[in-house]
């Protein structure tokens, strides 16, 4: 779940996915500054006053009481965001030694330095929720959660690179821009921090692929090979169809997911028609056409029984992603004890003249 | 990172000269030199800051908001202290 819903603006100020991460930002500062209605006292019943900030479209605080479930609803599902972002270094980070330029090279290293950012921004939101980071990271390692699945699927050429900036980053936003509107403060705070940085991802990914589309045959055609593969798992992201989907009901009812997975997925093939055309790119969807009476394209969906396989860790990168976090974080063991070891130390040096 | 040889830190930002720090998130450190130096790659990598802050979150001592009506209710009945409870007289200037 790289984030699994999506938020409808309610008048974008500056247009676009930015001037609706804006409008979040926007409405919580507005929400927070409007007192809540009467109602309930926080003392006397809990559950009505927990109601009552959801219903204010207010925010719930680290420090606040809700219900258990809430709790575990959003620690897993901010651990399993925060995951992905970590896993999500590796696919592009198989390309940063060989990008085609310097600037190129800058450009990704800044990109996924950033995922990392996420994915910490992430864990500190987490955190607020009672858990600790040592359990995230081992509940990662021993694989008992998940992480995106669009993350198993390999790299293979630089177009690669361009592919998931415009269409990975870009479903990820998707995605994330109605969790800027999330009930939970800390993860709200957390996802409009990440929103403004993914459109930086997302337009650098399309100037790749514009570059190679507008460059020789042979780029060209890489271009389109990449946007061929990338497409449906791209679509896939959203995760299941409404229809099969668990925990959705409740999540919408708690203003922790605002939109149903088929909304959102039908949102990006809208925005992303155009988009590929300005590409001069072909989405490889044959019976992909607008549909006047609903307003929106027609498309064919991605196969659901090739993501529960790689969501069941037969995709193709699977195992390598899982056995590299294992390692990087292995072989990182030495660095966190080091450092720990020279925090005592100096500590104790601290004592010694203090006393 | 167990927690007693990296504890939780509290993250300050103060954005730009004239603005006060506001807190932006927490991170993990060994000690307050290395939350320093984390807190400027998580939080500032867009030069969104002049100054960090860095307090290990065992040092913080908050009211709940649980509390919030007891904790702040003296406050409550004191419109006085705002200016606006006073009415000023038709003709007067620079009050
Ligand atoms: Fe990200
Ligand atoms: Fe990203």
């Amino acid at each position: 779940m790289y984030g699994n819903d999506f938020s409808a603006p309610d008048d974008p100020p500056g247009g676009g996915l930015l001037g609706e991460v804006e409008a979040a930002e926007a409405a919580l500062r507005e929400a927070a500054a409007r007192a809540r209605r009467s109602g309930a006292a926080p003392g006397e019943d809990l559950d009505a006053y927990f109601a009552d900030v959801i219903e204010a479209d207010q925010k719930i605080e680290p420090r606040d009481w809700m219900p258990d479930d809430y709790r575990r609803t959003l620690i897993r599902q901010i651990a399993q965001h925060a995951h992905s972002e970590i896993i999500g270094m590796q696919p592009e980070g198989n390309w940063i030694s060989r990008a085609p330029s310097l600037k190129r090279k800058a450009i990704l290293l800044a990109k996924v330095q950033d995922e990392a950012g996420h994915g910490l921004y992430l864990y500190a939101a987490a955190e607020t929720l009672g858990i600790d980071r040592d359990e995230l990271v081992e509940l990662l390692l021993s694989g008992r959660q998940k992480y995106s699945s669009i993350f198993n699927y390999p790299t293979l050429t630089w177009a690669d690179v361009g592919a998931i900036g415009w269409l990975v980053d870009g479903a990820a936003i998707v995605n994330q821009v109605p969790l800027c509107r999330c009930s939970y403060g800390p993860y709200a705070r957390a996802m409009i921090r990440v929103c403004k940085e993914e459109s930086f991802h997302q337009r650098q990914g399309y100037e790749i692929l514009h570059t190679l589309a507008h460059g020789t045959e042979g780029q060209k055609a890489m271009a389109q090979d990449a946007v061929d593969r990338w497409w449906y798992p791209s679509l896939a992201m959203f995760g299941p169809p409404d229809a099969d989907s668990t925990h959705s009901a409740k999540s919408m009812a708690w203003k922790i997911k605002r939109f149903s997975n088929d909304e959102l997925r039908q949102r990006f093939v809208d925005m992303c028609v155009g988009q590929a055309e300005v590409l001069g790119l072909t989405l490889p969807d044959p019976d992909l056409r607008w549909n006047d009476e609903r307003q929106a394209y027609d498309y064919t969906q991605p196969d659901y029984d090739e993501l529960m396989q790689v969501i069941k860790g037969n995709g193709p990168c699977n195992r390598q992603r899982m056995e590299h976090r294992r390692r990087a974080h292995t072989e990182g063991a030495w660095v966190r004890e080091a450092a720990a070891a020279y925090a005592a130390k100096r500590a104790e040096k601290k004592e010694k003249v203090a006393a | 990172m167990s927690k007693e040889t990296s504890p939780l830190w509290e993250v300050f930002v103060r954005a730009r000269r004239g603005l006060s720090h506001t807190h932006v998130g927490s991170l993990h450190a060994p000690d307050a030199e290395l939350a320093l130096r984390n807190a400027r790659d998580v939080y500032t990598r867009r030069q969104e800051g002049v100054s960090i802050w860095v307090v290990p979150a065992s040092a913080i001592t908050a009211s709940s908001p649980d509390e919030k009506d007891a904790f702040f209710d003296p406050a409550a009945d004191k419109v006085y202290r705002h200016p606006t409870f006073y009415e000023v007289p038709d003709g007067v200037a620079h009050l």
